[in-house]
C-alpha cells in the first residue's frame, strides 16, 4: 500500500487540507462547546436535584376582597381536573396538608436548642426526585423523611448563628442531625424522628412522603380539618407557553413567578444553545463539502493513475483505501482537537461557575465525547461512501 | 479458466460494415489454456478493441465473450478483479506503466498485491532483459523499448491461466526479442498457461498453435 499511497498522493493540496481542517475544527467545537454549555448550565440549574424541573407550583390568589367575601382558596375538585385536562399540563398532583398538630424540637447539647409547632404536606411521590429509598415510609417507623425550605437553613445560618456566634451549619453536615418530633391530636401524642433529606429553594413547605401523610391524617386528623387542598403542583411541557399565563390569569390563580421566569430563561437559553449548535453544524456540513470536493478534485486529476491500478488488478476498494485513511484521520485529529479546545474552554468557565455556586457538581463530558464520537462515525462513513462512489465511477467510466 | 470463446463478436463500430473478412470477427473461436495463438492484424481492424472486450474494460461490441461457458457481461467488479490479480495477465500496447514511480517500483505495485514472485525473481528478468541499470530510474526517464520490457515484468508478476500480449516487441531491436521470447516461454511452460499475441507486422516468435488474420 505504501506504493499505491505514493502514488496517489499526487495533487494533494495541502492548502485545502488545512482549509477544511480549520472550518470543521470551528465547527466541532461550537457543537460540543454548545452542547457542553447547556448540560453544565443545566447542573447548575438543577443544583436542586431532589425536585424534577419544568413544575410548576400554583394556588389561588389571596386578596384583601376574597377574605372580606369569604370565597374559598382551596381548590375544589372540578377545577383540579379542569387544569389537568388543559394541553399544556403533563401531571398535576395536590398539595395535601397536615391536619394534626405537629411539634419540632431541634436539639444539639450545647450548641443548639430550638422547638417550634410547624406543619407538613406532600406531594404525589412521582414530583419528587429523590431515591425511592430515602423518601418512603412504612407505618410503624419511627423514621420520618423530611424536606425543608432552604431559606431556614440560610435563616439559621446568615441570621441567627451569626448573631449569636453560633456554628454554621452545610447542607451536608445538617443531613446527619436528627429532629425530635410530636405528632398527635386533641390528648394523643406520639414521638417521631425526622431525617433532613434535602433543601428545597422552590418549595416553601416542609415536605413528607405521601404515604405517612396518608397514614398520619387517617390516624390523628381531626374531625373538622380542612380536606381540600390550597396549592396544586404542575408538570408543564414548555414551560414558556402562554397559554400558562393566560389560563392563571383567567382563573385568578397565582404561580411562583421566578421559577416561570427561570423557566423562560431555560427555554430561551435551549433555543439559543439549539440555534449555535444548527450554526456549528452548518459550519461542518460546509466544511465536509470543502473536503469533498476537494478529494473529488484529486480523485479527477489521478483518474489516470487509478484506473491503471483497477486495470492491473486492485480492487476498488484498495484504490479508495488511501483517500479514505486520510479523511477519517482528518475527521479523527479534527475531533480530538476539539474536545481539547472544549475542555480548556470549559475549565474556563467551569471555574467561574465553581465561584458563584459552592456546591456546583460539574457533570460529566461523556455525553458530549459520545455526540462528537457519533458525528466522527457519521461523517466518515458518509465520507467512504462518497469516495467509494467516486472511485467506482471510474471504473464504470471505462466501460 | 481454461477456455476463451469468441460467439459471433464484432465491435459496435463496425456493425454497418458488410466487407469484414477475419478469422476472428463474426466467428466462433476458442483459446484454450496451454495452447499459443497470434493475432495478426492490420491497423484499423480492432486490435486493441479485441484486448479490451477479452480483458473486461469495454463492452461495446456485439455476440458474446464466455470465459469456461460463463458470458463476461455478468461479471461484477469483485470477479473482474480476481480475473485481473489470478488468472488473466496483460501486456499493454500504451503499456500503462506509473511514469512518476521508478522501474522496480511499477514491477512491486503488482507484485505486491499478488505476492507471487520473488524479489530474486524479477531482477533476474530484469538482468536477462538488459535494464538492471534502469532499476531504480524513474520510468518517465526510460526509453519506449526499457519500458516495454519493465512492463513484461510487471505483468508476469501474477499467477494466470492466460497471457495477453499486445505488441510485445513493437519497440525491441532482435536480440532483446529474443530475450523477451525465452523470458515469457519459460514462464508460460512454468505456469502451463495459454498465450495470446498480437502484431501488425513485427511478431513475437513463439511456437504457435494457431495464427488467426483479424
Amino acid at each position: 500500500m505504501k506504493l499505491v499511497w505514493k502514488l496517489l498522493k499526487h495533487h494533494i493540496s495541502i492548502s485545502q487540507l488545512v482549509g477544511f481542517f480549520l472550518a470543521n475544527l470551528a465547527g466541532m467545537v461550537i457543537i460540543l462547546l454548545g452542547l457542553q454549555f447547556y448540560l453544565d448550565y443545566r447542573a447548575l440549574e438543577n443544583e436542586e436535584s431532589f425536585m424534577k424541573s419544568d413544575y410548576l407550583i400554583v394556588n389561588k390568589k389571596i386578596t384583601t376582597m376574597s377574605v372580606l367575601t369569604g370565597s374559598q382558596s382551596t381548590f375544589e375538585e372540578a377545577e383540579v381536573e379542569a387544569l389537568g385536562n388543559e394541553d399544556f399540563v403533563e401531571r398535576i398532583g395536590v398539595f395535601t396538608p397536615s391536619s394534626f398538630d405537629v411539634y419540632a424540637q431541634f436539639n444539639v447539647e450545647g450548641f443548639v436548642n430550638f422547638s417550634t409547632e410547624m406543619f407538613f404536606e406532600s406531594v404525589p411521590d412521582v414530583f419528587v426526585d429523590v431515591e425511592s429509598e430515602a423518601w418512603t415510609y412504612n407505618e410503624g417507623d419511627a423514621d420520618i423523611p423530611i424536606i425543608l425550605p432552604k431559606n431556614y437553613l440560610d435563616l439559621y445560618n446568615l441570621g441567627y448563628a451569626q448573631g449569636k456566634g453560633m456554628p454554621k451549619l452545610s447542607e451536608g453536615l445538617i443531613g446527619a442531625l436528627k429532629l425530635d418530633i410530636l405528632i398527635g391530636n386533641q390528648g394523643i401524642r406520639d414521638k417521631f424522628v425526622g431525617k433532613i433529606v434535602g433543601f428545597s429553594s422552590r418549595l416553601n413547605t416542609i415536605l413528607v412522603p405521601e404515604q405517612f401523610m396518608l397514614w398520619a391524617n387517617k390516624k390523628y386528623a381531626s374531625a373538622d380539618a380542612a380536606k381540600e387542598p390550597t396549592r396544586l403542583i404542575l408538570e408543564v411541557n414548555n414551560p414558556a407557553d402562554e397559554r400558562i399565563t393566560s389560563y392563571l390569569q383567567e382563573h385568578n390563580y397565582e404561580t411562583d413567578e421566578g421559577k416561570l421566569d427561570a423557566s423562560k430563561m431555560t427555554f430561551i437559553l435551549q433555543l439559543l444553545v439549539g440555534i449555535v449548535m444548527l450554526v456549528g453544524a452548518v459550519i461542518c456540513i460546509l466544511s465536509l463539502c470543502i473536503l469533498m470536493l476537494s478529494i473529488f478534485l484529486l480523485v479527477e486529476k489521478n483518474s489516470a493513475k487509478l484506473e491503471n491500478l483497477l486495470l492491473i488488478g486492485y480492487s476498488p476498494a484498495k484504490v479508495a483505501f488511501p483517500y479514505v485513511t486520510l479523511t477519517i484521520s482528518m475527521n479523527a485529529l479534527v475531533l480530538i482537537m476539539a474536545v481539547l479546545i472544549m475542555q480548556i474552554v470549559r475549565s474556563a468557565y467551569l471555574n467561574m461557575f465553581e465561584g458563584f455556586f459552592q456546591n456546583y457538581d460539574a457533570p460529566s463530558v461523556l455525553p458530549s465525547l459520545c455526540v462528537g464520537f457519533l458525528l466522527l462515525l457519521v461523517v466518515s462513513a458518509f465520507n467512504v461512501v462518497a469516495i467509494r462512489g467516486k472511485v467506482q465511477g471510474i471504473w464504470k467510466a471505462k466501460r | 479458466m481454461n477456455k476463451i470463446q469468441l460467439i459471433h463478436t464484432l465491435p459496435n463500430v463496425f456493425q454497418s460494415r458488410t466487407d469484414i473478412v477475419s478469422d476472428i470477427w463474426k466467428q466462433d473461436v476458442t483459446f484454450e489454456k496451454g495452447k499459443r495463438y497470434l493475432v495478426e492484424a492490420n491497423s484499423g481492424t480492432g486490435k486493441s478493441s479485441l484486448c479490451s472486450y477479452i480483458y473486461g474494460y469495454r463492452h461495446d461490441y456485439q455476440g458474446q465473450i464466455l470465459f469456461d461457458g460463463e458470458d463476461i457481461r455478468r461479471y461484477a467488479v469483485a470477479k473482474w478483479t480476481d480475473i485481473r490479480k489470478n488468472h488473466f495477465a496483460l501486456l499493454w500496447q500504451e503499456l500503462r506503466m506509473f511514469p512518476e514511480l521508478t522501474a522496480l517500483e511499477n514491477v512491486q505495485i503488482k507484485n505486491c498485491l499478488t505476492r507471487f514472485q520473488k524479489k530474486k525473481q524479477i531482477l533476474e528478468w530484469f538482468d536477462m532483459l538488459g535494464i538492471t541499470e534502469k532499476l531504480n530510474a524513474k520510468v518517465e526517464c526510460l526509453s519506449y523499448g526499457q519500458q516495454q520490457r519493465v512492463a513484461l515484468v510487471r505483468a508476469l508478476c501474477q499467477p494466470f491461466d492466460f497471457l495477453l500480449l499486445d505488441e510485445p516487441i513493437s519497440h525491441l531491436d532482435d536480440s532483446n526479442s529474443e530475450i523477451m521470447e525465452r523470458v515469457v516461454m519459460a514462464e508460460v511452460k512454468r505456469q502451463g498457461a495459454g498465450v495470446i499475441a498480437t502484431s501488425i507486422g513485427k511478431r513475437i516468435e513463439l511456437p504457435y498453435d494457431q495464427v488467426f488474420n483479424l
